[in-house]
């Protein structure tokens, strides 16, 4: 390794170096403050070394990283969800009781994982940084120890991400057994000219690695994890769970695809649009009848992911690229909405769907934002969740993906109706539910922040569009 | 540059009025009042100086939004769009008056969304981007869906879900179908664009044309309604408050007319010709099925909204006739209904803030105590049914003449719609107002802010009535030009 190299990996190494600052800051002092301040101002740095990373990049670090402008964009991507993920934490733990600290060790060592993921360009790069994002948050989602639902969820989520583990490793193993290597781009190599009487173990393989990543990914059929750990875990950590975790997974799956050429096979066409069509219909029409909003949420990010990879099947240069838009603008989305709920917290979150009622009339602010955060979630203009449903429906259009369209479309026509169910309730008027603590400046700070890149997002999407473009490269 | 500014002025009053009402409902109101009413004045400026205007567009602006997409915030106003928006603004006046003392909480929140659908809906006239056109279509939804669902009637969550389903989803058909239009032209020309001029000339293939078109007619035809998409607006009319019933009526269904006129027929003339008797068939259904349910209802709201079912069944009749008659009186009845529904809207927001019930069986016999409120329903119900000397006589009769040339048959059965347009209007007037006071109702006449609410739009409506060259002579170059946008449409 040269020094050029560390340069590369520069955002990965601020992330480490920062989760063993708070490990030994801990040690010597316990201090909230300075626990959350030192992982916001690492992860800050982290950010900010992607500079120099993208000066050295593209450059393949080892067999295992490849750092190029596709790697930086979601690392970027990634690192920022954290920070957010981070700040909105401070706030909502400083009314929790119990230890404080840990969480953000926990927080960076995921991140940490997050980042390698999106380097990744090698199966063993792969499984790694999925267990290093995995493993930290069995404890965050059981964060809350002293309730039944977050211990329910924490091994909930502890059993069925280790048995998507095996699966993945085993898919992983039967790739090797076949082509003998476990980087993307020899796999591409090996794949030039097999004949689809060649395949042999490579479809169960990829039968086994849809499984493991779709369960990440948390699409239908693998999503019946979901509810119940974004119900169980503390809502920062939702959010991180339905962000960060499952931005990761994308962004490696779809270097994949893409790189390996697997994208072009029949199969995974396949596999990929009945696991589309799977999330938009399961996602959408399980959200209906929820009256818990994070259970709601959590059926909505499945039916989100199900519009993602609709992009992610259009394929070539504009799926990729409608793709990476779909998932910032979900990023921003989900971490406003679940933002709130954190932010809405004290001891107990309101999570019932009739806390919010008539919560305009009392807190316009925080009402203003959650509705732009469910319009937004439901595709209204203005809002970024409007251009990306669009993005993602002009790339499906582009590679005649007609049938994917109009599931698209009428999924998210019954998902209009579940989130007006929440707007009805915010803005009602003849009964009101008690009213929920204030928003703490911090949590305000950042959700404002959130949902003045929400607009900016809808309104003016040129310059994301143009940053995506520029990095988001990949053939395939 | 003006047509930004009646953007920017709708939205900052909006939101002017928003704030202000923290100290003063009042001053909310005043806001909200003096923004449309300048716009107002802009617009009939506009339409002054429009008469010495040369080119295509009387007034235009277009600068790059989105240019890795090829799209551009470009606005554009011709007579049909610029008609359209002074409908916009005299509405807009009057509703702000209307709500001015049937509106008493949340004053502010109100009047914000009451101007953001005016901005909505004037972006819808002037847009000339089909995404842009698309942005400004469902920005109307969200304002107006919290205008039912806040300040409406009984059953206001209900009526406002249904609108807002009904026409987000038809709007996402529109939406793929847009997205079809621009990936056609881009195949045929390598250029990605939204323009509306552009995309005019492209070339559809026979299959595509029709499923396109029919992305846009099923998007235009819930928003209008045509009959069997119409189910949606008895329960949103009947539930919204006053200005929201106007606005609905008024200009929200004229939003599909305008489209099918701006876009479906230029966009896909062979499509649009081959379709077109059987839109002309579900016009005469449309006229005749919300006839014969208006005189059957009993809540007054309810009837006002079904007979809107059967004029825009005339429109809809009008602009598939595609001749310059027929477009003329889509367009003069667009205008009228717009007027004359609306006042009733007014007239019946006003009765039911007075006797707190829209129920026929409650009323009776009003005029000896409300003779002026009864005196002008009387006149709007008449123009309501076509009687010659107010607007809506000219419009549909000028669309019945146009029709006649295009298929003698619908001409027929659209007269019958006329016909029932009479019992119904009658049955208004005499069940409402006429009779024995049974119920010995002693109310307070219509104030003079009401007064001069309904005087000006029947003012509007005799001008329309007596002397619409203004409006023709107007809408005629814009009229010229759809019609050479699609010159095969010939008559069959």
């Amino acid at each position: 390794m040269t020094a050029i190299d560390f340069i590369a990996l520069l955002p990965i190494i601020v992330v480490a170096a920062t989760s063993i600052a708070v490990m030994i800051g801990v040690a010597v002092r316990r201090s909230h403050a300075a626990s959350a301040l030192t992982t916001m101002v690492g992860l800050a740095a982290a950010f900010l070394s992607l500079l120099p990373a993208a000066a050295a990049a593209p450059r393949q670090v080892t067999p295992l990283l490849t750092i190029d402008s596709y790697a930086l964009f979601f690392m970027g991507l990634l690192i920022a969800s954290s920070f957010v993920v981070a700040a909105l934490m401070w706030p909502y733990l400083a009314r929790q009781t119990g230890e404080q600290d840990e969480m953000y060790i926990l927080l960076l060592v995921a991140a940490l994982g997050a980042v390698v993921l999106a380097a990744a360009s090698h199966f063993a790069a792969f499984f790694l940084g999925l267990e290093l994002l995995s493993v930290p948050l069995y404890a965050m989602v059981a964060y809350r120890h002293t309730r039944r639902e977050a211990v329910e969820a924490g091994l909930k989520y502890l059993i069925l991400a280790g048995a998507a583990s095996a699966f993945l490793l085993f898919g992983i193993a039967l790739v090797y057994a076949r082509l003998g290597t476990l980087s993307f781009d020899r796999m591409a190599q090996t794949l030039v000219g097999f004949t689809a009487g060649e395949f042999g173990i490579l479809g169960p393989a990829l039968a086994l690695i849809a499984v493991g990543a779709g369960f990440k990914l948390a699409v239908a059929p693998f999503h019946m994890w979901t509810p119940d750990v974004y119900q169980g875990a503390p809502a920062p950590v939702t959010g991180f769970i339905a962000t960060v975790s499952k931005g990761a997974v994308f962004a490696v799956v779809m270097r994949f695809l893409y790189a390996t050429g697997a994208s072009g096979f029949e199969a995974a066409s396949v596999v990929v649009s009945v696991l589309a069509i799977a999330s938009m219909v399961a996602g959408n029409l399980l959200a209906l009848l929820q009256t818990n909003l994070k259970r709601l949420l959590a059926y909505s990010s499945i039916a989100h992911l199900g519009y993602a990879l609709v992009a992610l099947q259009a394929g070539g240069e504009m799926g990729a690229t409608a793709a990476a838009f779909y998932l910032t603008a979900y990023f921003v989305t989900i971490l406003g909405a679940f933002g709130i709920v954190g932010a809405l917290s004290g001891e107990e979150e309101p999570e019932r769907i009739a806390d919010y009622r008539g919560m305009f009339w009392r807190r316009p602010l925080a009402a203003g934002v959650l509705t732009a955060m469910l319009l937004s979630l439901g595709g209204i203009p203005l809002t970024a969740g409007f251009l990306a449903k669009f993005y993602a429906v002009a790339a499906g259009a582009s590679a005649t993906l007609w049938a994917l369209i109009l599931v698209l479309v009428i999924t998210s026509g019954i998902g209009i109706f579940y989130y007006l169910r929440v707007v009805v309730a915010i803005y009602a008027t003849d009964t009101m539910a008690p009213p929920l603590p204030a928003i703490s400046t911090g949590s305000g700070v950042v959700l404002g922040v959130l949902t003045a890149a929400l607009l900016f997002l809808g309104t003016f999407p040129g310059p994301m569009l143009d940053l995506i473009r520029a990095t988001v490269r990949l053939r395939g | 540059m003006i047509l930004l500014w009646f953007i920017v002025i709708l939205l900052a009053g909006g939101v002017a009025a928003w704030v202000a009402a923290r100290w003063s409902a009042t001053a909310a109101r005043v806001i909200s009042l003096v923004a449309v009413l300048l716009n107002l004045v802009l617009g009939v400026w506009l339409w002054a100086r429009s008469r010495t205007a040369g080119g295509a567009w009387i007034e235009e602006l277009d600068v790059p939004w989105v240019p890795q997409f090829g799209i551009h915030f470009h606005l554009a106003v011709d007579g049909l769009g610029l008609l359209l928006l002074l409908l916009t603004f005299f509405l807009g006046v009057l509703s702000v008056l209307a709500s001015w003392s049937e509106i008493t909480e949340r004053v502010g929140f109100f009047h914000w969304n009451l101007m953001w659908i005016l901005a909505g809906i004037t972006s819808v006239f002037v847009a000339m981007d089909l995404f842009l056109f698309y942005f400004a279509w469902e920005l109307m939804l969200v304002p107006m869906y919290f205008l039912i669902a806040i300040w409406g009637h009984e059953n206001r969550t209900y009526a406002a879900l249904k609108f807002f389903l009904f026409t987000q989803i038809s709007g996402l058909l529109m939406l793929i179908a847009i997205l079809g239009v621009y990936f056609l032209h881009y195949a045929q020309t390598g250029v990605y664009t939204f323009q509306y001029e552009q995309l005019l000339g492209t070339a559809m293939p026979p299959g595509m044309g029709a499923l396109l078109m029919l992305g846009f007619f099923i998007a235009f035809a819930v928003k209008m309604p045509v009959f069997p998409f119409h189910t949606w607006l008895p329960d949103a009319h009947t539930e919204a408050p006053t200005a929201g019933s106007v606005i609905l009526a008024g200009l929200m269904l004229k939003t599909g007319a305008y489209g099918l006129i701006r876009f479906v027929v230029p966009l896909f003339p062979e499509a649009a010709n081959r379709f077109a008797p059987a839109a002309m068939l579900l016009g005469v259904v449309g006229i005749l099925y919300g006839a014969i349910l208006a005189f059957g209802q009993t809540d007054l709201k309810r009837l006002v909204a079904y007979t809107s079912v059967s004029h825009l069944g005339f429109v809809l009749l009008g602009i598939f006739a595609w001749n310059e008659l027929a477009l003329q009186g889509a367009v003069v009845t667009i205008i009228c209904h717009g007027v004359s529904t609306g006042g009733l809207f007014v007239l019946v927001g006003a009765l039911q803030e007075r006797i707190h019930t829209r129920e026929m069986a409650r009323m009776g016999g009003l005029w000896e105590t409300v003779p002026r409120l009864s005196g002008t329903a009387m006149v709007l119900a008449l123009a309501s049914l076509g009687l010659p000397g107010l607007g809506d006589f000219v419009g549909e009769f000028l669309v019945m003449l146009g029709t006649w040339e295009a298929n003698r048959w619908m001409a027929v059965f659209a007269a019958l719609g006329v016909l029932g347009a009479t019992f119904y209007a009658l049955r208004f007037v005499q069940r409402g107002f006429h009779g024995p006071n049974v119920h010995g109702w002693r109310l307070r006449d219509l104030r003079v802010r009401e007064a001069a609410v309904v005087g000006s739009m029947i003012v509007v409506l005799l001008w329309l009535g007596l002397y619409p060259r203004p409006v023709l002579d107007t809408f005629a170059p814009a009229s010229e030009r759809l019609r050479q946008t699609a010159p095969i449409y010939v008559r069959r």
